[in-house]
Order: C-alpha cells, then structure tokens, then sequence
C-alpha cells in the first residue's frame, strides 16, 4: 500500500498544566476517570494510531466526549499534541515552523465547522473566497473561484447575500464552498452535519458523495451519528474516551464488532440499507455457478434492494457480479440470517 | 500638658524627641482657643493624629508638613516633567488652536450645510439630519452658534485623539491579560477620581494660557469608554469565526483586520459615541481653564448670577450633546445592521 496521507502514531493529548508529567501513567494504562480523580487532568486522546489513506473518507465516530472535535484539530494542530507523530503527506507537522504551519493551514488542509463559523460581515462570496484572499491572491481571482465553487454546492444567486439572511443548510453550503475553493487536498469536517435538520442532512449528505466522486479528496469527518457514518465512510474509526475501539471498513466493523460498546452502537441500525451484498456473499471458490440462480446481482446492491428483488422468498439464490466478472453466490438465507445483529442472534439462541 | 507626653517619656523617647521649642506656627484650634484665653480642651483621648502627636514630641511632623511634602515634591519634579511633556503635548494645541480657527473661520453658509451633510452621511437616517439642522438653526437665532462651534472644534479634536490611542490600547489589551490587568485599575482611576482634580496638577504643569492644559484634561477623562469597550469587543468576538481564521491559515494582521476588528465595531463605536459624551461633560469645566465655548458662558451665569445667560449656554450644550448622541448611535446601528442581516 502507498503511503497513506495522513498518519498519526501513538497520539497523546492529555489536557492541564502538568500534561507532559502525567503522559507516562496514560502510557502505563491509567484511564480517563482515574486522571481525573489523582492529577486532575482530562485525559482527551489516548494512543491514536490511524491511517488516513487519500482519495478516502475516514469518517470518526463517538460519543460527545469521546474525543473526536480533538482528534481533527490536532491535524492542522488547531490543539497541540501532548506526545505523538502527525504526518501529513510524508512531512511531519510538529515540525513546521510557525510560518510553515500557516502554509499548510492555507495549501493542505481546509476545514469545515459544525457551526459554520461564517464571517457575519462579509457576503457569501466573500466568505467562498476567504481561504483565496487569505494567501494574497488578486480578488478577481477569488471572486472568480468563490462564485465556481458556490455554483458547485447549488448556491448560484446568493453570492451577495449575508450569511445571516440564509437557512442553516445554505450556511453549511457556504462553508463547504468555502473548503473547497481553497483547493487542498485535505478536508477536515468537524460534525459538519450535525447541526443540520435531518432531510437538509440527508441532502448534504448526497452532495459531499457527489462532489467526492468528482474531486477525490482525502476527507476526514467527525460525526456522532452512526448512520451518516457507514453512509460516508471508506474508513471508519470509532472512539470512545480518547481511544479507538476499532477501525475499518464501515460493513466489517457492523458484521464483526469487537466490543460491546460497538455492539450497542450497532444494534439500532437499519442494516438491511447499510450492508452490500458484497459483505456476506459467499466468494466463489473454484468458478461453480449454482444452476438455479434466480439471477445475477451487483457486488455494491445494499441488501434492502435484495429484498425487494426477491419478494421476501429466502429460497432464492443469486450470481453477483463485479462487472463483468463472477464473484461469489447470494443465498437468500444467509441475507436473513445477516440482517439480525451477532448479538440479538445469540440472545435468542440462548433463549430457544 | 498633652496627652502623649506620658506615652512618649515611658517609651524612653523624650531625648529623641527633643524639648519643646516650639517654633512652628500654632494650630488653627490653638489659635481660637488663645483668643478665647483658655487651654485648647480636645475630647479625653485625643485621635493620634500628627498635630496631636507633635505636640508632645517635635520629631513628629505636623500635618501640613504632608501637604507641603506632595507639593514640593511636585514642584521640584516640575521642570523635568515639563521639558519631557511639554513637547510631546505640544501637538496638542496646535491641533486645538487650529480647529478652532477653522471652525470660527468657515462660514456658516458653508460649515452648516458640511456639518447637515455629515450627519447624513454618517447616520442615514433623515429624522436625525432634519434633527441637527434645526439643532444648529435654533443655536445661531440666539446667536450661540459661534460659541457652539467652539465646543465643537474642541470636543472634535479630543475625540480624534481618544480614538486613535484609545483603539490601539484596547487592541493590546485584549491580547494580554497581564496588560489589561495592570490598565484596568488605571482606568478606573481615571474615571472616578473627580474630574476638578485633573486640573490641579496640569494647571502647575502648564500655562492656564496653552490649550493643551484643557485638552488633556479633557481627553483623560474621556478615553476611558473607548479603551475599555475595544478591549471587551475583541474579547467578545466568536471564538468559532477566530477558530475558522486559525484553521485557513490567517496570520495575526489578517485575523485582526478582517475578522477582530469589524465584529468588534458595534463595541468600539459604542465606546466612541461614550467617549464624545463624555468630552462634551468635561468641556464646560474645562472652561474654568480658558477653554472656550458654551462652558464660559456656563461659568459667567454662575459667577455673575446672570440666570438667562447660563441657562440658554446650558441649554446649548444639551442640544450639542443630542446631536452628537443622535448621530453616533444611528451609525452604529448602521454598523450593526449591515453585520447582521436578519
């Protein structure tokens, strides 16, 4: 694998004034409560090591408190690390001097906020075009990529307006124009959807995927709600107290998690429109094709789509195809048995 | 036989003391009581003050020995602080002198149609201009208008200045806590001490004839607001917006210029429009040390009993202050308006 966009290895952030003392009791395993209650220092990331790979959305899931607002700002280092290595496109970011760390603010990394943070007196295009102005380029040329980008997030019309004047959901479209004119690489969403009523979160939703099929950047979003993370995530990191649970593919973490905490986490989830046929088919060994299939079906249907095929008969079975090519065999059976959380099904197990 | 004789001689301090060759002048409570040809009779245990104290011991100063130490003190200061102010302030009264000759010197044809179309400009709103054309109007028929245009020039002047060291001051102190904390007592001061006071020492510093004495008197008193109200507005600005500055990179300028300084304007144009009212507060006691303007005839109602005279003078200077009122809030609700469009 290429080396991936975003490293970080053995991240610590302990908040107080004694951070740096208290590092080595984290280290040694004590946990967040007892900091607390023995050296009165919060404890906020505890050994963070994630890969952020480009061209993916790494999404980090938790609770409030669990760290997460924390763990995107040290990337642009918006906070300070107590101990730790961030790596960001090869080059490490606690080394950049004070100039050089504005430099990636500007070249590397854009962010967009959970609450915005427009700037009140400036219009929507001139708010697009901050990130632009803010590196001295001519205001032609900010204006001129401002009103692109608006354009883009379906906000033609509104560029001289005042963010005041427009609904959450539009102030939300400004901020994403406004990441995106700053053309970096990297965008770093903070709960971006969060503050958002659900149908304009559904909606920008579908417009942060549509404009990553386009653009290919390396995203990282913060949320707390599980279902927009498995709707965006390449890479999904759950936290809980400062630490990762686990990570990795959204499908594999709902069909095998490895804490009860996730088990919670995922037992309230629709999975039937989260999972894909991909993540519980079974591979074809060999090349044999049953003979009875009722028909072929793609890698990346979701399993309601499936349902909905086979009229609820679970004695159908299925070819599924990756283009061209044959890659496994859908029971009907098995899609049942999948939609049922590992843990529901050993509770019933245990109750029969 | 004073009452602390007795306490001075068991400390074994009547040596130190030294006898009582009294040659400083008696008290003024001694004075009365010799005329009255009887012993000075104070309540049974007198207060320790200096004058009780010296009487039974002459090493111990007299209470006037205090006031004549800060004076001296003072005085002997003098000259060194004079040749370090002198030149700094003396900006000052050109800067006065000159407003208030190109006040007298314009027209009035052409001064007040100026001053109605700078209210326009500055308030847009036109009940506040028809406000100060009839302000100024009703001045000139009792022919105040001369006297109202010195005041003026003057509150002008020290409003300028207020503003452009105000504002910076408020800026530094918003971005030290060390910094704000050493000012603020300072300006507390400067706000309570009563405003007779200021012009004490300034009358020794300076000529009662150069009108930088009143100027800084007058800007002292009203920098305050606009100090204080910089330094809260920065503070108050949204912590999100300053995040989002840092996250795209702004440097400390940018940050100031683009985002600290326009979202704290409603906070600092408040602090301007206090502080021209306060300037316009000091500018009538201001004329008890030439200053000119309505304060003088203000003064001359007192000092002559002329009822008429000081009342149309007052009257003067409430409209003056109306309209300086009037317009300065109108743009800053301007300001707000255009920074949050609902």
């Amino acid at each position: 694998m290429t080396q991936p966009m975003v490293r970080l290895s053995g991240l610590y952030k302990i908040f107080g004034a004694r951070d740096k003392d208290v590092l080595h009791h984290v280290q040694d395993g004590m946990g967040k409560e007892e900091l607390l209650a023995q050296h009165g220092h919060v404890l906020g990331l505890n050994n963070i090591n994630v890969d952020m790979q480009a061209g993916e959305i790494t999404v980090v899931m938790g609770l409030s408190g669990s760290g997460k607002s924390t763990l995107i700002r040290h990337l642009n280092r918006l906070i300070e690390p107590t101990a730790g290595e961030i790596i960001v496109q090869g080059e490490d970011v606690m080394q950049l001097s004070e100039d050089g760390l504005r430099h990636a603010r500007q070249e590397k990394m854009s962010m967009v906020f959970q609450k915005f943070a427009l700037l009140p007196h400036k219009t929507v295009l001139k708010n697009a075009g901050m990130p632009l102005s803010v590196r001295g380029e001519p205001e032609a040329d900010c204006d001129k990529e401002a009103a692109k980008w608006l354009e883009r997030v379906g906000l033609s019309g509104f560029e001289n307006h005042y963010p005041a004047q427009l609904s959450g959901g539009m102030q939300q479209r400004v901020g994403i124009a406004r990441a995106l004119t700053a053309n970096t690489p990297i965008m770093l969403m903070d709960e971006a959807f969060s503050a958002l009523d659900p149908l304009i979160r559904t909606d920008m939703q579908d417009l942060l995927l549509e404009l990553q099929k386009e653009l290919h950047k390396t995203i990282i979003f913060i949320t707390h709600d599980l279902d927009e993370a498995l709707k965006l995530a390449d890479h999904l990191v759950i936290l809980k107290d400062g630490f990762v649970v686990q990570q990795g593919e959204p499908q594999h973490i709902l069909l095998n998690p490895n804490d009860p905490y996730i088990e919670d986490f995922v037992s309230d989830i629709n999975r039937a429109r989260v999972l894909r046929v991909r993540s519980i088919m079974t591979p074809l060994v060999g090349g044999k094709v049953p003979k009875d299939a009722h028909g072929e079906v793609d890698v990346n249907d979701t399993l309601e789509s499936m349902i909905a095929r086979s009229g609820g008969d679970t004695s159908h079975a299925y070819v599924v195809k990756d283009g061209e090519q044959t890659v496994g065999t859908l029971d009907m059976t098995e899609l049942v048995r999948a939609l049922v959380p590992r843990v529901a099904s050993e509770a019933g197990a245990r109750q029969s | 036989m004073a009452f602390y004789d007795e306490i001075f001689s068991a400390l074994g301090l009547s040596d130190w003391c030294g006898t009582s060759d009294d040659k400083a002048p008696l008290s003024l409570a001694d004075l009365a009581a010799q005329a009255r040809g009887e012993e000075a009779s104070g309540p049974l245990i007198p207060i320790p003050s200096f004058d009780n104290l010296h009487e039974s011991c002459n090493r111990i100063w007299q209470s006037r020995d205090v006031t004549n130490g800060i004076e001296e003190g003072f005085l002997a200061a003098k000259p060194a602080l004079k040749t370090v102010l002198d030149p700094i302030t003396q900006p000052l009264s050109w800067m006065l002198d000159g407003a208030l000759w190109l006040f007298e010197a314009t027209p009035w044809f052409i001064m007040v149609p100026l001053l109605v179309a700078i209210s326009w400009y500055a308030s847009r709103s036109r009940p506040v201009t028809i406000f100060v054309a009839v302000s100024i109007m009703l001045l000139a028929v009792v022919d105040h208008y001369d006297v109202a245009m010195q005041t003026l020039s003057i509150i002008f002047v020290c409003t300028t200045i207020s503003v452009l060291f105000g504002v910076p001051i408020g800026i530094a102190m918003s971005k030290s806590d060390r910094l704000q904390k050493s000012v603020v007592p300072l300006l507390d001061l400067l706000q309570t001490l009563p405003t007779f006071v200021y012009l004490i020492p300034l009358i020794f510093l300076f000529s009662v004839t150069e009108s930088k004495l009143y100027g800084i008197a007058i800007i002292l008193y009203a920098i305050v607001p606009v100090i204080r109200l910089t330094d809260l507005g920065i503070r108050l600005v949204d912590q999100d917006v300053i995040e989002a500055a840092n996250a795209f990179g702004m440097n400390d300028r940018q940050k100031l210029m683009r985002v600290q300084l326009p979202l704290a304007l409603p906070n600092i144009m408040a602090g301007i429009n206090q502080t021209i009212m306060m300037s316009l507060a000091m500018v009538v006691i201001a004329s008890l040390v030439s200053a000119p303007g309505l304060g003088v005839n203000v003064l001359r109602g007192i000092r002559n009993l002329e009822l008429g005279v000081g009342i149309v003078a007052g009257i003067g200077i409430v409209l003056l202050a109306v309209i300086l009122d009037r317009v300065s809030k109108a743009a800053l609700t301007r300001v707000d308006k255009t920074q949050v469009k609902h």
